[in-house]
């Protein structure tokens, strides 16, 4: 499956979805995509103009265009979530308020989607780490076992009939 | 299409070394680009390759070894050191602030391989006032004025 991580940069989170055999949805993906791409439309980071507009899929048009343009960055990920890992209180999460303000808006558009989600808290400590691993693991497991992709059958060849 | 190309970090928590790690990579693939750095490797090329050799490297020691994937290649100049000017490289504050957590996330690895289940534990209180306050009149008697 499909899982939602949120911080969604986070070592931890995608290292442990990957291990225990889903797909974690990280921005990094997103952000691969704008940054190798060959064009240079928005230098350094090719956000152009246009995310912003693909913003208002989340945002009205009053929210400041820092919000909106993070959200299309967000948006591919969030459509494609099939289940979420949400963990609040992390360090590294303090920034500007468009940072702020667009994580209140991913939490809320995800929680909001109806699909199963998991809430944390950072750990602090070795217990809490501990546990932490363990809860991801359990709602992981609830999810169910991923399907392996399907590869298509590679048919027999049909046998020649060799006449002599 | 061609296959894309992608970047994944492999950060090593506790006492392996990416000296030791980065030779046990060289050996599973020759189509993958292998940098070493202070936390761990950055292995670049097709997407296949690279999950081949992570999972090499996970298997010498799965506790300690960690992976994520990383949107810009290695030594891009938007954010490779190099031409920076020194200092730390964007992001490498949240890879410390979570690489010092790694060996706890660790240890939690471990349990679910004896197959532990998670416990609730009791939430941390802040401390009471009076509590706070005799702390104070014990620490710096003075300083309390007549108001408090």
């Amino acid at each position: 499956m499909k899982i939602f991580i949120f911080p969604a940069n986070s070592l931890i989170l995608s290292d442990l979805v990957e291990r225990f055999g889903h797909q974690p949805l990280v921005i990094m993906k997103e952000i691969r995509k704008r940054v190798t791409d060959p064009g240079l439309d928005s230098p350094p980071l090719n956000m152009t103009p246009d995310e912003a507009k693909k913003g208002l899929k989340y945002a009205a048009i009053e929210i400041p265009s820092g919000v909106r343009g993070r959200m299309s960055l967000m948006d591919p990920l969030v459509e494609q979530a099939e289940a979420a890992i949400i963990v609040e209180d992390a360090d590294y999460m303090f920034g500007c308020m468009g940072c702020a303000r667009t994580n209140e808006l991913v939490k809320y558009v995800v929680r909001s989607k109806g699909i199963p989600i998991l809430e944390l808290k950072y750990p602090k400590n070795e217990n809490e780490a501990k546990n932490f691993v363990l809860f991801v693991k359990e709602f992981l497991d609830k999810l169910g076992v991923p399907e392996p992709e399907k590869k298509p059958e590679l048919m027999p060849e049909p046998k020649q009939e060799v006449k002599r | 299409m061609a296959e894309e190309t992608i970047t994944k970090m492999v950060v090593i928590s506790d006492t392996e070394l990416p000296s030791d790690v980065v030779i046990s990579a060289y050996k599973v693939s020759s189509d993958v680009t292998i940098k070493e750095t202070c936390y761990g490797l950055m292995l670049t090329g097709k997407r296949a390759e690279v999950d081949r050799v992570v999972d090499a490297v996970r298997k010498l020691s799965p506790t300690k070894v960690f992976v994520k994937e990383r949107g810009f290649p290695p030594g891009d100049e938007r954010r490779c050191r190099a031409n920076r000017g020194g200092g730390p490289r964007p992001g490498f504050h949240q890879l410390k602030n979570e690489l010092d957590l790694l060996p706890d996330i660790g240890k939690g690895l471990v349990l679910v391989e004896r197959g532990s289940k998670p416990v609730s534990l009791p939430e941390e209180k802040g401390l009471p006032v009076d509590a706070f306050k005799r702390v104070i009149d014990e620490e710096a008697p003075n300083r309390r004025t007549s108001r408090s």
